[in-house]
């Protein structure tokens, strides 16, 4: 799509890194226009009138104006700015780590109606959710399947045989799971309980009402993170740098006296 | 000005390097360094030495972590200063826009930076291990977090504030009189005077 001299747009703000005397620089996430860099001026000035609209994690609509180099936020307008995100640290460091993966996973510029629309959903979903990690499982298989990523999970990617009720093996590199007699290969594949693949299929191919009625036992939950976060490692070929947050913030729960974690 | 190409490799290095400056563009790197190139030999000095200068004399508090020539720094070592109110900050500079505004006479910390998840900067990166070292005597009665108002300095006010609340001080956060988005830094006396004072246990 050619992209107007002067453009409005709905966008998500996915982060920030500060520009100059008082400025920023803010990714925005945007449902036709994918994933773009714009200049925002002065809003680190208390009487910015903009600052206010463009934090991280805001629905917020925009005018942009491009420019030689890097496109101007001229005006913005919040649409939603998911305040039961920002109180509570648990519902944020999930928020922070959908931004991140979006933000990994787009290239500038490229098509993107579906994934803001599964990023606007997700934050909805962490506002209220019960269970917060359900959101960005939902998520992480949601996303690579719209970049094309999509784990194979319905037969064996060696032997290409429909899988038996049994243990298989889930393996990064080959893209999906190994049966009980191709498996394991390499040191990347990890057993997979049948429990486990059945939850990452509904995962794939469900809807986020399915999935949340489903009930996982948290050793469960574990297992599937650990699945995901590997094949996102694989994928991506770095770090979700967000994740050593949750992690953190699991940690610190741990050990904190009960009730004392907001 | 005549630079000949065999002779712009230093000009080019010295645009580079005041470009990695904050909020130094392109432009403003080669404005600088063609300003030094015609400015006097004392002036270009001058300045050389003033950096080596900041670099090798100023350290960090141990107290407040600040940036300081003398240790503990004039703020901490004033006997006239209530040393049982801390004001947690982000950077040296909103030290700078807490004292102009004269109406604040505790102590602070500087965390020098936020958490920021995505940038891969974690609590384990700031100051705080530093911060719960100076609570430990009981001493400190109440710690204000004066961390900027928007996603990150939030974050990290909600973060200290339950690593903080167990330890049984009393933790309050500026008051919402700066607009989200904001930078302490840039916020004018009476807001940020009015923020101190109106600041709120943080629940
Ligand atoms: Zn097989
Ligand atoms: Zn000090």
């Amino acid at each position: 799509m050619t992209t107007p001299r002067i453009y409005k747009t709905e966008a998500i703000v996915l982060r920030q890194r500060k520009l100059g005397e008082a400025g920023k620089i803010v990714t925005l996430y945007t449902p036709n226009y994918g994933k773009l860099d714009a200049v925002a001026k002065g809003v680190r000035r208390p009487k910015s009138r903009l600052g206010g609209h463009l934090e991280v994690l805001t629905h917020t609509a925009v005018v942009v104006a491009q420019g030689r180099n890097l496109d101007t936020v001229t005006q913005a307008q919040t649409v939603e700015s998911f305040g039961g995100l920002r109180a509570d640290l648990h519902r944020l460091s999930r928020a922070l780590y959908a931004a991140e993966l979006v933000d990994r996973f787009s290239p500038e510029g490229a098509e993107s109606y579906h994934v803001f629309q599964l990023l606007l959903a997700t934050l909805r979903r962490l506002v209220s959710a019960k269970n917060v990690d359900t959101v960005l499982r939902y998520l992480e298989m949601q996303l690579l399947g719209l970049a094309g990523f999509q784990p194979q999970l319905a037969r064996c990617v060696n032997c290409e045989r429909a899988l038996a009720a049994a243990p298989s093996h889930f393996s990064p590199d080959a893209g999906g799971v190994l049966c009980p007699s191709c498996g394991p290969e390499g040191a990347g594949s990890r057993t997979l309980s049948l429990n486990a693949l059945k939850v990452m299929r509904l995962l794939q191919s469900g809807s986020f009402a399915e999935v949340s009625r489903v009930r996982v036992a948290s050793a469960l939950a574990q297992e599937i993170e650990m699945h995901l976060r590997a094949y996102l490692i694989h994928v991506l070929e770095r770090d979700v740098r967000s994740a050593a947050f949750i992690d953190r913030l699991r940690r610190e729960d741990f050990w904190q006296p009960a009730g004392v974690s907001s | 000005m005549d630079v000949t190409p065999s002779a712009a490799a230093p000009v080019v290095r010295l645009i580079e390097e005041f470009h990695k400056l904050p909020g130094v563009g392109p432009k403003s790197a080669q404005r600088l360094t063609y300003y030094l190139l015609r400015a006097p030999q004392d002036e270009a000095k001058a300045l050389a030495q003033a950096i080596l200068e900041v670099k090798e004399k100023i350290t960090f508090c141990s107290i407040c972590q600040n940036v300081t020539d003398r240790d503990p720094c004039l703020i901490c070592a004033n006997e006239e200063r209530d040393a049982a109110l801390v004001c947690v900050v982000e950077e040296p500079l909103d030290i700078l826009a807490l004292e102009r505004t004269g109406s604040y006479n505790g102590l602070y910390h500087v965390l020098h930076g936020v958490i920021s998840p995505m940038d891969g900067v974690g609590p384990e990166h700031l100051k705080v291990e530093e911060l719960l070292a100076r609570l430990k005597d009981g001493s400190v009665q109440e710690v204000i977090l004066a961390t900027n108002p928007n996603l990150e300095g939030e974050a990290t006010a909600m973060y200290l504030g339950r690593l903080l609340r167990p330890l049984g001080v009393r933790v309050t956060r500026l008051a919402r009189g700066l607009p989200s988005g904001a930078d302490l830094e840039y916020a004018d006396d009476l807001t940020l005077t009015r923020a101190l004072e109106g600041r709120q246990e943080m629940g």
